[in-house]
């Protein structure tokens, strides 16, 4: 066996932390991992957030973020252990030996400068190519990318090209100069799923055709199984398993592992339709104010009580403005909602207390969504306040059985939000929705921030609140796990209009229109060979077409 | 119509109608000043036929806005009325001082701005290392110090125990340009030291703000070296707020420097105002205000110009 490209031994990585109230310390993030990459193989590394996977990835380029510091091991790239190098080695290393693709290309690209100038600055810099010459490879690689015009795209800035082009310029930029490695940092997450899939095969190619090894990184074990020959499976820093794809993805051997691999084992039985619905809307059109197009077109939809209609679509489809528009924070410019049997006010002036309280919302970002210097019982507090006029010990004994109800307990009344993860942050703007006793709960993308496993649990909750609370939820999302998990009706959105809109097991069985069709084979499934299978039959419907 | 002209006409339109709001609250400003400029022209013995006569001749007894007007539009055709005090045309005198303000200012600029900027990047590059230390505690102290106190600092130890410069800033149209150039030195330095800090803090501040962007870190990640990263990926994203900083900082090269002018006797326009400040001297004080209004809104109307034009959201739309 040949030997390796990187050779990692005992890596361990420490970070300082400002916890708050308590003086900055330092801990360790990775503890002690060890694992070898030979030229052109890809290794997955795979873990939930906070599992150390982006920081071992960049400590291959001897990199640490932030306040991120290597502490202790050994990292052997090309023969020599990095760790020990000068700064100046460490530089020809970077954008030479070793690339990187980050997660966010659109943050990524320096906004001011044309792409071109930054794909081939690292190849030029570092001499691996004149001026000319990488400009060339460049053009080559956005050809061999798929990107559209890939002999002019270079001379764009990067706000000129959509956010899925710009993951691919992101690509060639780290295959640009040659390297022997390249870190892939989450390349697809920030995409939508028929972006992805796209951008995904593109990768692969490219990994395939330039013989270049890769770290993948992701917290999708679906995707990593498309790309990599081999996967490790990290947890709090710790390496939890580590073997070939098959062996993990088939047969895996820890528990964690197992659980990553089942997520989504969620059953939802679907509930027909009752005679009213609760909230009806009719004919909405909006736009926005400066814009010459309509966002939202002649979108009708109902939701019966007690029942989940999911929203699906991609980023643009006009999901979150039909959220808007129901909230009253944008009125439309046709249409009418009807809610609980009463039509509602167009705009938010005019609408009544009760209907603010039996319409509530549940935001994505659930850290921003609370206010950072109220504790967790002020929060919840605020809305039985508000609309019910609850206070002293009444209050009190309510805003524990909020929490008992979103499986927090008494325990975290006097906890400020910093003091939360990111799941239990999203359960308390749970219980604050559910505080004011609506007939309705928006949920706007309310797991995509969170990791599979917490998410999961987040939406078994919320499955069972709605047994107990007889609340109707419009889930608007862009993952389709979450809606074959929870949804009783889907509308399927496309450019502002309603694609497909019936119970979710009419819009889940064929026959399906186009859209749907390409949505639906784009979430990547746990299965090796996968994307293979999925791109020949696109290349075969197209070439029958 | 391409968006960055349309942002840039928008500015033009608005500092025009920023500058007429200044001009009238000068007019009101020293309109409703007490005391009767006839009163103060012929001095306490004046007989009450004589002051009706002056009133009527400068034409005073006209309404407020009939006035405002006529002085305008003769401010507009260069005409900025004569002095009370000594009878001699405004507009003449000011050209002069307004000239020598501009050329102290110049100068000033030239090597304040740039050195500014270049100790903002190495500030930046060694940040929280002894050079940033040094860098900013030289410039904050500077900025601490009353300028007056720098200014006989400096004329004490480099005019009269070195005898480098001369200690008063006398300038004329027959002396050529290192002449001047000596003659304004200690002025430029205290100023200099004024504008430094500032300038430099907000560079720095700028850049590291951007430091934290992920283009930075990629940046980084390409192997390029520290002040590679900073002047290439972090400071042309960083322009926009360093160049507001910095034409603040101009416009006060000019209109703030009256007391720089007091103290080394420099013959510019501040000087002018506090002259006839004191002698209340409407005419000139309004002739003034109007100029430092007119300087004040061009540099920010630039400035807001500069950052649009950085912006390549806007100069290169979809």
């Amino acid at each position: 066996m040949s030997d390796p490209l990187l050779k990692v031994r005992d890596l361990k990585i420490g970070a300082t932390v400002y916890p708050p109230g308590e003086k900055p310390h330092d801990i360790e993030i990775v503890h002690g991992v060890s694992f070898d990459l030979a030229p052109g193989k890809v290794l997955g590394l795979i873990g939930e957030s906070g599992a150390g996977k982006s920081t071992i990835g960049l400590a291959s380029m001897a990199y640490g973020r932030g306040g991120v510091k290597i502490t202790g091991g050994e990292v052997w790239v090309n023969g020599r252990d990095i760790l020990k190098s000068p700064l100046k080695d460490i530089r020809n290393l970077r954008g030479a030996e070793v690339t990187y693709v980050s997660q966010s290309a659109a943050a990524s690209f320096n906004p001011a400068k044309k792409i071109m100038d930054q794909v081939v600055e690292a190849a030029v810099e570092q001499k691996k190519f004149g001026r000319k010459e990488a400009e060339e490879r460049a053009r080559t690689l956005f050809s061999k990318l798929g990107l559209p015009d890939p002999n002019n795209i270079g001379e764009r800035y990067p706000h000129q090209v959509s956010g899925g082009q710009l993951q691919r310029c992101m690509t060639a930029l780290a295959l640009c100069p040659e390297p022997d490695l390249v870190v892939f940092d989450e390349p697809t997450t920030a995409l939508d799923v028929t972006t992805q899939i796209d951008v995904l095969m593109a990768i692969k190619e490219a990994i395939r055709d330039t013989g270049v090894a890769a770290l993948y990184i992701t917290h999708d074990l679906a995707v990593v199984a498309q790309v990599s020959d081999d996967i490790m499976v990290l947890r709090m820093g710790d390496m939890v398993e580590y073997g070939h794809t098959d062996q993990i993805i088939n047969h895996p051997k820890e528990d964690y592992t197992k659980a990553l691999v089942s997520v989504r084992s969620i059953e939802h039985e679907e509930k027909q339709p009752t005679p009213e619905p609760v909230l009806s809307v009719q004919n909405i059109t909006a736009r926005y104010k400066g814009l010459n197009f309509d966002v939202l077109k002649n979108v009708t939809v109902d939701l019966h009580p007690g029942q989940t209609l999911a929203v699906v679509g991609e980023s643009g489809s006009g999901k979150s403005t039909l959220a808007r528009v129901i909230t009253g924070l944008l009125p439309p410019s046709d249409g009418q909602i009807d809610f609980a049997g009463r039509t509602l006010s167009r705009d938010l002036a005019g609408r009544t207390r009760e209907d603010l309280r039996e319409l509530q919302m549940i935001y994505q970002m659930a850290d921003v969504a609370m206010n950072p210097r109220q504790t967790v019982g002020t929060i919840i507090g605020r809305p039985l306040e508000f609309y019910f006029n609850i206070r002293g010990s009444e209050k009190r004994k309510r805003i524990i059985e909020l929490l008992d109800e979103i499986e927090l307990g008494e325990k975290f009344i006097d906890r400020y939000p910093a003091e939360l993860s990111g799941g239990q942050k999203q359960r308390v703007c749970i219980a604050r929705s559910l505080a004011a006793k609506p007939k309705m709960i928006i949920c706007d993308e309310v797991t995509s921030a969170l990791d599979p496993l917490v998410a999961d649990g987040i939406l078994k909750l919320l499955l069972d609140l709605q047994k107990i609370e007889d609340v109707a939820y419009l889930f608007i999302t862009h993952d389709l796990a979450t809606v074959r998990a929870i949804s009783d009706s889907i509308a399927v959105m496309y450019q502002g209009k309603v694609q497909r809109y019936g119970s979710k097991s009419e819009v889940l069985s064929p026959p399906f229109d186009d859209y749907t069709d390409l949505l639906l084979s784009s979430v990547p499934e746990m299965k090796l060979g996968w994307l293979e299978e999925v791109v020949a039959h696109r290349k075969m419907e197209s070439a029958g077409n | 119509m391409h968006p960055v002209v349309k942002l840039v006409a928008q500015r033009l339109v608005l500092s025009t109608l920023l500058l007429l709001a200044a001009s009238v609250l000068i007019f009101a400003g020293t309109t409703i000043l007490p005391g009767d400029v006839a009163q103060s022209i012929l001095g306490q013995s004046a007989t009450p036929e004589s002051l009706a006569n002056l009133r009527e001749e400068l034409g005073m007894n006209d309404p407020a806005v009939t006035r405002y007007f006529n002085w305008l539009f003769a401010a507009l055709q260069g005409d900025l009325g004569t002095a009370l005090t000594n009878g001699r045309d405004i507009a003449e005198s000011v050209g002069q001082r307004l000239s020598n303000t501009l050329f102290l200012a110049f100068w000033a600029a030239i090597i304040s701005v740039p050195l500014a900027i270049l100790l903002g990047l190495v500030a930046v590059r060694y940040k929280d290392r002894w050079p940033d230390k040094l860098i900013s505690a030289v410039t904050l102290a500077s900025i601490s110090i009353p300028e007056f106190l720098i200014g006989y600092l400096l004329m004490f130890f480099l005019a009269v125990q070195l005898g480098w410069f001369p200690s008063i800033a006398m300038i004329n149209d027959d002396m050529g340009l290192l002449q001047k150039l000596q003659s304004i030195a200690l002025p430029v330095m205290v100023l200099t030291l004024v504008v430094l800090a500032h300038m430099m803090r907000m560079t720095r501040a700028a850049i590291l703000n951007v430091m934290q962007s992920a283009y930075v870190e990629t940046a980084e990640l390409k192997g390029l070296s520290g002040f590679q990263v900073i002047y290439r990926h972090a400071f042309p994203n960083a322009i926009a707020p360093i160049v507001n900083v910095v034409m603040i900082n101009l416009a006060y090269l000019v209109v703030g420097v009256v007391v720089i002018e007091v103290v080394f006797v420099y013959p510019g326009m501040g000087q002018y105002l506090v002259d006839h400040v004191s002698k209340r001297d409407v005419p000139v004080v309004q002739a003034c205000g109007l100029i430092f209004a007119a300087v004040y809104i061009f540099l920010n109307m630039i400035a807001d110009i500069v950052s649009i034009l950085a912006n390549p959201r806007l100069r290169h739309p979809k």
